[in-house]
Order: structure tokens, then C-alpha cells, then sequence
């Protein structure tokens, strides 16, 4: 279980937040996309195995939204940023890629 | 290497040696510099491709790498429940022929995977259960597949340890049962699949991870593994929660993601359930292991993971869930909890596809239900392989659908939420 940082909050346990999943998806222009650049939208992921960027909501407390960049190997947190800012540059070995 | 058919007289003849005779049941050979396919993933879906290749295809020339031991992922993590009880018509098909191959491979493999054909229940909590489970049932029916509602009382006199009174926060209502599904040994499905691949002179490759796929003019020629380069006409790539790891060797984007998937056993006791019991709603399934533990499933964390290990409030909502509707079970202690990492698909189904490189071929996406499909799985796996095309059973299950939209729901009948 995660102790995770609400940039609002402070540090409160993960049973109060729900993940949203992969951050920085750009939503293509539904007017212009390919079908498959619109099913690569919807459903295709990074899923990496180490660093994640992800959309991360304090569901059970401020109800805002935010990003933290996680390892999906070893669970640490390096980062929480706001839900309008770029992904930070971490160096992709400290958090475990293999 | 010497055969041995397993029988009432095999198991005479050695218990007369004092068991010093049994040969192994498959070898442990050194990597060749090449085969005709390769098979990424030595799970029960990896080593049921390799065998039905041989057996349906009459390719011989295969190796099957495993980057750790036979059945060590998620083959033997699962709760081993067996059913095919599920809405479209698509995923009806597939998983019903991998129910009937269940119901003869014991036989057919020579090993006992101690299949029982013990029932599942599903139970209804509200009216919207009862509607989609009656749903799931018209079409089951009209595909051919067994399944029929019962009441609350039924369940009762089925199951006498659960608790049918109104009284709980979610009552049971109903529910339904396929009297044919059931559960079986899920190391048996894996370790019978490799002695019987074996035998058709598959090699068998433990220890084997592949680390890189070759890829010459948008073809496959073969993989990189820690146990060096080895080449290959055709690569079917069965790498479960590590989808994603060997679709990008590949060069692919995958819609899976990642997530930990628990389960549990209970200390052993004596005989009180002989079917399997699966609630959607409270989110917990239970069924009784031969040795008397209480087999339960729990659900996965809401993030992506690869770390074989998931959150203790998953665990405690589960057996909140378990007390309230088995009270018998609430002063017995939990003996082991466990992890492993399932990929999840957007629509709840599998992926069984050729790919946009030819001669690489993905079975992924099983997500939370697996185990169930194995036989199925690699019996039409083995054919897009052999034959370069799908078998109309998986037609359906083919990477483009993301693309065309044509997604196969099965959030309602996968048992856990995805």
C-alpha cells in the first residue's frame, strides 16, 4: 500500500486516492484522427515496466487531480506534480526499469 | 528418452521399487541454434501452443523459452476455476471449447489434471444482478452452453454455509449456476502439457529469458535471450503481465496494462463447500481445495504494477466481503496471500492476433481470467501459428478491434472488476 503525497493534503494513505491511469495523453482532433490514431488514443498504453507517469485522484479528501511519476517495479514515488505540468525528467534506472 | 505411460500399473510397478524408477517427466536440453517456432512464456497457455502445434500441426521443431520455471507466473497463482459462462457469442465459443477440452485432457495428456466438474455459482446481490445474470444466461443457452438461475434457497441447500438471510448489507438474491464448470490442478495443466510436448521433442528451455526479438525487413528471424541468440521462422509470444515488455521488442503498442492480481488460502478444514461460489458484486469467490483450504480470489490494485505483490485493503475488503456472506469462516486464520500480475484489456477479452510483423504472433490480454482458457487458448493459438491465419474461434480476438471498435464486453462476465 502507498503513502501518497496530495500536493493539497499532504501525505495520506492510497485507500484515499484512485489512480486515473496514464498521464499526458493527448487527445487527437476527433475531426482530422485515422480510425486508428483515435483507437491508439483510447486504448493503447505505455504500460512500462519501471518509471510511470500517471494521473492519480484524492478522491476521499480535496477531490482534485494530480500526476506523480512511480515505479511500477518497486512502487516508489519520485515525484507529484500538478495536473497541468510537464512530466519531470527522472532518470529511468533509479527506478527500475528491469 | 525412455516414455512412460502413467497408470494403476505404472504406480504398482514403482510403488514395488519404492518409487526409484520414475524417469522425468520432461528433458532439460540445451537451447538449439534454431527452430521452426518459438514460443515466448512457459506458462499453461505457452506450453498448451507447443503442444498443439506437434499434436494438430505436426510441428515438431519448436522450443518453448521460460524466463523462470514451468508454470510459475500466473499458471500457478490463479484460483483454478474453470467456466464458460460468458455474454458474447465470441468469447461463448472459445471458452466452451476450452471447457470440452478440459473435459477430456486428462485422458488426452496421460495426467491426471484432477478437472472437477463441481458447478459455479454467480450470485445476485440487487436487481441488476439478477437482469445480467439472466441475460448472461439466455445467450449462454443459445450458444449451446449449460447454465441455469437459481434462488437463494437452492443455493442454500447447495452451499448450507452461506448465509441467505436479508439481514446483510448485500443480501443474496439469486443467482446462477453452470453445473458443468468447476476447477482443476493448475500445476497438473501446465506440468501435463510440458511432459506430453516433451514427448513430441519439443524442447522444453527453463531459465530463458528473451531479452530482444530480431526483426529483418519487417520479419521475424529470432530472439535474444540470456542463454544467447537463437533463430526462429515464427514467434508466438505468450508472456502474460510482461505483454507489454515483449510486444515493444516487437516494435508494438499493446492496450494492456498491468495490475496485481491476490489470492489467498485459509488454513485447511474439513469438507464444507464442494462447488465454487463467485460473487461479482462483494467481490470475493471461494471454492475448497482437496486438502481442505478455503481457496479465495480477491481483486486488483487500481494501478499499474509488475511486482507480484498487491495492497492489504484489496485483501481486507475481500474478506469483509467473505465474513459477512460465509460467518462460519470468521475465526479462521489466512495461511498465505499471494500476487501475480495480470494484463488487463479495455474490454475485458484477450488478444490472440498475428501482429503487423510477420511471423510474430501475441497471446496476451487474459487479464483475470486465464486459467480457464488454457487448453482453449493454445489450441487456437497453435493453429494462427501454424497456419498464419486465426481459427474462426479467435478470429474475433485480433488486435485490429481496437482500431475498428469492434471491443467483445466482457466486464460482466469477467469475474474480477478490470
Amino acid at each position: 500500500m502507498l503513502l501518497i503525497e496530495c500536493p493539497h493534503c499532504g501525505p495520506r494513505e492510497q485507500t484515499e486516492f484512485t489512480c486515473g491511469g496514464e498521464g499526458h495523453i493527448v487527445r487527437p482532433d476527433p475531426a482530422t484522427a485515422t480510425d486508428a490514431e483515435w483507437g491508439h488514443y483510447l486504448f493503447m498504453r505505455k504500460n512500462p515496466k519501471g518509471l510511470h507517469y500517471e494521473r492519480w485522484f484524492h478522491a476521499h479528501g480535496c477531490r482534485q487531480w494530480f500526476h506523480a511519476a512511480r515505479s511500477t517495479v518497486t512502487h516508489e514515488i519520485f515525484a507529484i506534480y500538478g495536473i497541468d505540468e510537464p512530466p519531470p525528467a527522472i532518470d529511468a534506472n533509479k527506478a527500475g526499469s528491469r | 528418452m525412455a516414455k512412460m505411460k502413467y497408470s494403476i500399473f505404472s504406480l504398482l510397478r514403482q510403488a514395488r521399487d519404492y518409487h526409484r524408477g520414475w524417469p522425468k517427466a520432461w528433458r532439460s536440453p540445451e537451447p538449439k541454434p534454431s527452430y521452426d517456432v518459438i514460443i515466448i512464456g512457459g506458462g499453461g497457455h505457452g506450453l498448451a501452443t507447443a503442444y498443439y502445434l506437434a499434436k494438430e500441426h505436426g510441428i515438431t521443431n519448436v522450443a518453448v523459452l521460460e524466463k523462470g520455471w514451468l508454470g510459475g507466473g500466473n499458471t500457478g497463482r490463479n484460483t483454478t476455476i474453470v467456466r464458460s459462462n460468458y455474454l458474447w457469442d465470441e468469447s461463448a465459443h472459445l471458452y466452451e471449447h476450452s471447457l470440452k477440452l478440459f473435459e477430456g485432457l486428462s485422458q488426452d495428456l496421460n495426467y491426471n489434471v484432477m478437472f472437477s466438474q463441481r458447478g459455479v455459482i454467480n450470485l445476485a446481490h440487487n436487481e441488476h444482478d439478477l437482469k445480467e445474470l439472466s441475460r448472461r444466461g439466455h445467450a449462454c443457452r443459445l450458444n449451446g452452453i449449460d447454465y441455469e438461475m437459481i434462488s437463494a434457497e437452492q443455493i442454500k441447500q447447495i452451499a448450507p454455509i452461506i448465509n441467505i438471510s436479508k439481514n446483510i448489507r448485500y443480501p443474496v438474491l439469486g443467482g446462477s449456476i453452470q453445473r458443468r464448470a468447476g476447477n482443476a490442478r493448475h500445476d497438473a495443466v501446465a506440468w501435463g502439457y510440458a511432459r506430453r510436448a516433451d514427448e513430441f521433442g519439443i524442447d522444453i528451455i527453463q531459465n530463458c529469458e528473451v531479452t530482444g526479438i530480431d526483426i529483418e525487413n519487417g520479419r521475424v528471424t529470432g530472439v535474444q535471450t540470456t542463454r544467447g541468440p537463437i533463430k526462429a521462422r515464427k514467434i508466438g509470444a505468450v508472456p502474460a503481465g510482461h505483454a507489454t515488455v515483449v510486444g515493444n521488442m516487437a516494435g508494438l503498442t499493446l492496450p494492456v496494462e498491468s495490475h496485481p492480481l491476490q489470492a489467498m488460502v485459509s488454513e485447511p478444514i474439513k469438507p464444507v463447500l464442494d462447488t465454487v461460489i463467485m460473487s461479482n458484486t462483494v467481490h470475493v469467490y471461494i471454492s475448497q481445495s482437496d486438502k481442505g483450504e478455503l481457496v479465495l480470489g480477491a481483486g486488483i490494485d487500481g494501478f499499474n504494477s509488475y511486482a507480484q505483490r498487491g495492497s492489504l485493503d484489496v485483501i481486507e475488503h475481500q474478506l469483509e466481503a467473505l465474513c459477512d456472506l460465509y460467518p462460519i469462516v470468521k475465526r479462521l486464520r489466512i495461511m498465505r496471500t499471494w500476487g501475480g500480475i495480470v494484463d488487463t484489456c479495455p474490454d475485458a477479452s484477450p488478444i490472440v492476433s498475428k501482429t503487423p510483423v510477420e511471423g510474430f504472433y501475441m497471446n496476451c490480454g487474459w487479464g483475470t481470467g486465464g486459467f480457464k482458457a488454457t487448453p482453449g487458448s493454445g489450441w487456437v493459438f497453435a493453429h494462427t501459428i501454424a497456419q498464419d491465419r486465426p481459427h474462426r474461434l479467435n478470429e474475433a480476438f485480433d488486435l485490429k478491434r481496437f482500431e475498428t471498435g469492434f471491443l467483445i464486453d466482457e466486464h460482466g462476465a469477467a469475474a474480477v472488476a478490470h
